[in-house]
């Protein structure tokens, strides 16, 4: 078997934005900072309203949901590559959603912090947080191990091998499209 | 098969004689833009991948403009700037509008404040052009006939080390705005309508060209209101055919040649949607997304806290003197924020003058809190001290641009975006207004 993520799921519904995933009094952090990095990890859907519960337990600096089910066009809003990168940094490996804002898209590819699978059932409304899931990279298929349901994923095409690498860069310089660094 | 605007942009920079919607092609980037917020990780990214003494590929194709967490006194706010500035002065960077002073921002000839705004006051905003910014308001600029639109650290961190980019190039759909603008009606109201029709996510990978005669009498100003608010239907950037109107504005601004392209007749278009502009009423977009449309006048039982009219979307020198034509010889019944987006149109508001009056003695005498600093402000929130935060769950009129829960502070706070003749008219009364209740 190829490539799986195992894991709890954690669920939301339609146009998360960006200022729900990491609120912008937190953008002073700089990502490219390994300590700030960190700390952003932690704040990471902090401004999702109340009623979808803790995604990061309090005192905890990282999630116990490595998947995040969602709806239609997640991560719409701003550019900020803090989104991806607090949601990377949290501990998420994988976002499962109907569609997706196109810079936040490009963002999860550029930074290679985590897949953006893209599922055409509306799972978000089937799925709740807390059940387990396995997704299957190379099936392009997800488990619902709660469930005992499997439904198949848009394969992720050329954005896969991107994240593989570690994101845009490391790609680049992998298949010799950018010179190794000095 | 033709080409659009946009497609014709794209192709030249990329050197081909054509693209079409799909082609992953690499361009030539005339401008990149960052910011306090993007920059810090942009600069950080640059310095990982291309190593601590690398050169930026042009010194003068890049613009540093600190505007967002500016008059704060959070410490890592206040070194996001200074990282700014180490960087402007080891790269030599030419165009960096510099804030040492925070305590009196006169004091700072070089800054300006919020960074689309101050891009098109500065000559930076060229027809025929591409330019990046790590904001998705960049897609401002479209209003000029260039290619514009927001991108991350990443990315922007590769330009800084190459000046290219690989992107998609996006499918065109065109709004057709006909109609002679009925004097209650602000673009504002148009893109809020449109947005309204087609959904947050209506424009997801593509391309908004306006065009129509209601266009064609707009000011820049105005034209930008309608650019800048694409990227609140998932649009990648928005584009208005370059005219006499522009030419005047940017020939004012910059001596730097532009070559402006034009659609052609025979472009093919993802969809093509006509407005009759004098059909039209003010519109609000209600709490928690732009698309939330309602008539402004059926909102009339809306109780509202506070009003803010500001940001790059409603913070310019012709949105105030729109609140002023609503305000003037009246009292607002709630706190009205008054955030100039630049220094420059906060200069304005002592000088122009409407109906015998300057804007900032209108705005005064009917009770407006004093105009502040320059900057992003509340429209996103911030620090807990930005000043017009939504510290409390209160309701906002707002002539900003996003209103999904939290944007402004408050997680339970409530914003109606609307415009600002809108917002002038609903400070009037202390519900959400129809401005043709103060219009003659």
């Amino acid at each position: 078997m190829g490539k799986t993520i195992r894991g709890l799921i954690f669920v939301v519904d339609d146009n998360i934005d960006t200022d729900q995933i990491i609120p912008a009094e937190y953008l002073t952090l700089v990502p490219s900072k390994p300590d700030e990095y960190e700390k952003l990890g932690s704040y990471a859907l902090i401004g999702l309203p109340d009623r979808y519960g803790k995604f990061i337990a309090e005192g905890e600096m990282k999630t116990i949901y490595p998947i995040i089910i969602a709806g239609e066009n997640f991560g719409c809003g701003s550019s900020r590559e803090h989104a991806p990168i607090a949601l990377g940094a949290a501990g998420v490996e994988a976002v499962v959603a109907q569609s997706y804002a196109r810079i936040f898209f490009r963002n999860c590819t550029a930074t290679g912090e985590l897949y953006p699978w893209e599922v055409g059932d509306r799972l978000c409304d089937q799925f709740e947080t807390g059940q387990e899931v396995t997704i299957d990279f190379e099936q392009n298929r997800l488990i619902n191990h709660t469930l005992n349901q499997e439904y198949s994923l848009q394969p992720l095409g050329d954005v896969g091998p991107v994240i593989d690498a570690g994101g845009i860069f490391a790609y680049a310089r992998q298949t010799g499209m950018i010179a190794t660094k000095a | 098969m033709g080409m659009t605007l946009t497609e014709k942009i794209l192709a030249r920079a990329a050197g081909r004689a054509g693209v079409e919607p799909g082609d992953n092609i690499w361009v030539n980037v005339d401008l990149l833009m960052t910011h306090d917020v993007c920059g810090p990780g942009t600069i950080g990214v640059f310095k990982r991948e291309f190593g601590a003494d690398a050169k930026v590929w042009d010194s003068e194709k890049i613009v540093l403009i600190p505007d967002h967490y500016i008059f704060t006194a959070d410490e890592r706010a206040n070194r996001n700037v200074d990282i700014l500035r180490d960087f402007a002065h080891e790269q030599d960077i030419k165009y960096f509008y510099d804030i040492t002073d925070r305590s009196n921002f006169k004091a700072n000839p070089d800054y300006k404040g919020v960074c689309h705004i101050a891009l098109a006051q500065e000559g930076h905003t060229r027809p025929g052009e591409v330019m990046f910014g790590t904001d998705s308001h960049t897609c401002n600029a479209g209003a000029f006939g260039q290619f514009a639109t927001g991108i991350g650290n990443t990315d922007a961190g590769f330009i800084l080390g190459t000046g290219k980019l690989l992107i998609k190039v996006p499918a065109t759909m065109r709004f057709v705005l006909d109609g002679e603008m009925p004097n209650y009606l602000l673009a504002k109201d148009l893109i809020l309508q449109i947005i309204g029709d087609i959904g947050v996510a209506g424009a997801t990978y593509r391309t908004m060209e306006f065009v129509g005669t209601a266009v064609e009498t707009m000011t820049m100003e105005e034209r930008m209101t309608l650019c800048n608010m694409v990227i609140e239907a998932g649009g990648k950037n928005g584009v208005i055919a370059p005219d006499e109107t522009t030419f005047e504005y940017v020939r004012s601004r910059t001596d730097k040649p532009f070559e402006a392209v034009y659609s052609d007749a025979d472009a093919l278009l993802y969809s093509d949607r006509h407005y009759d502009v004098t059909q039209l009423e003010p519109v609000v977009a209600k709490p928690h997304s732009p698309d939330n449309r309602a008539l402004a006048r059926e909102c009339s039982d809306v109780k509202i806290d506070r009003v803010y009219i500001g940001s790059c979307t409603g913070g310019k020198t012709s949105d105030f003197l729109h609140a002023a034509e609503i305000l003037k010889g009246h009292q607002v019944k709630v706190p009205t924020y008054i955030v100039p987006a630049t220094q420059k149109v906060y200069e304005d508001l002592f000088t122009m003058k409407y109906d015998g009056q300057t804007l900032s003695e209108i705005l005064l005498t009917a009770g407006c809190i004093e105009p502040a600093a320059p900057s992003c402000a509340a429209c996103l929130g911030g620090p807990k001290d930005t000043f017009g935060r939504m510290n409390e769950p209160e309701v906002c009129v707002s002539t900003t641009n996003r209103n999904f829960p939290g944007r402004m502070g408050n997680k339970q706070s409530q914003v109606y975006l609307a415009s600002p003749y809108t917002a002038a008219a609903s400070a009037l009364t202390g519900y959400v207004t129809d401005p043709r209740e103060f219009l003659s």
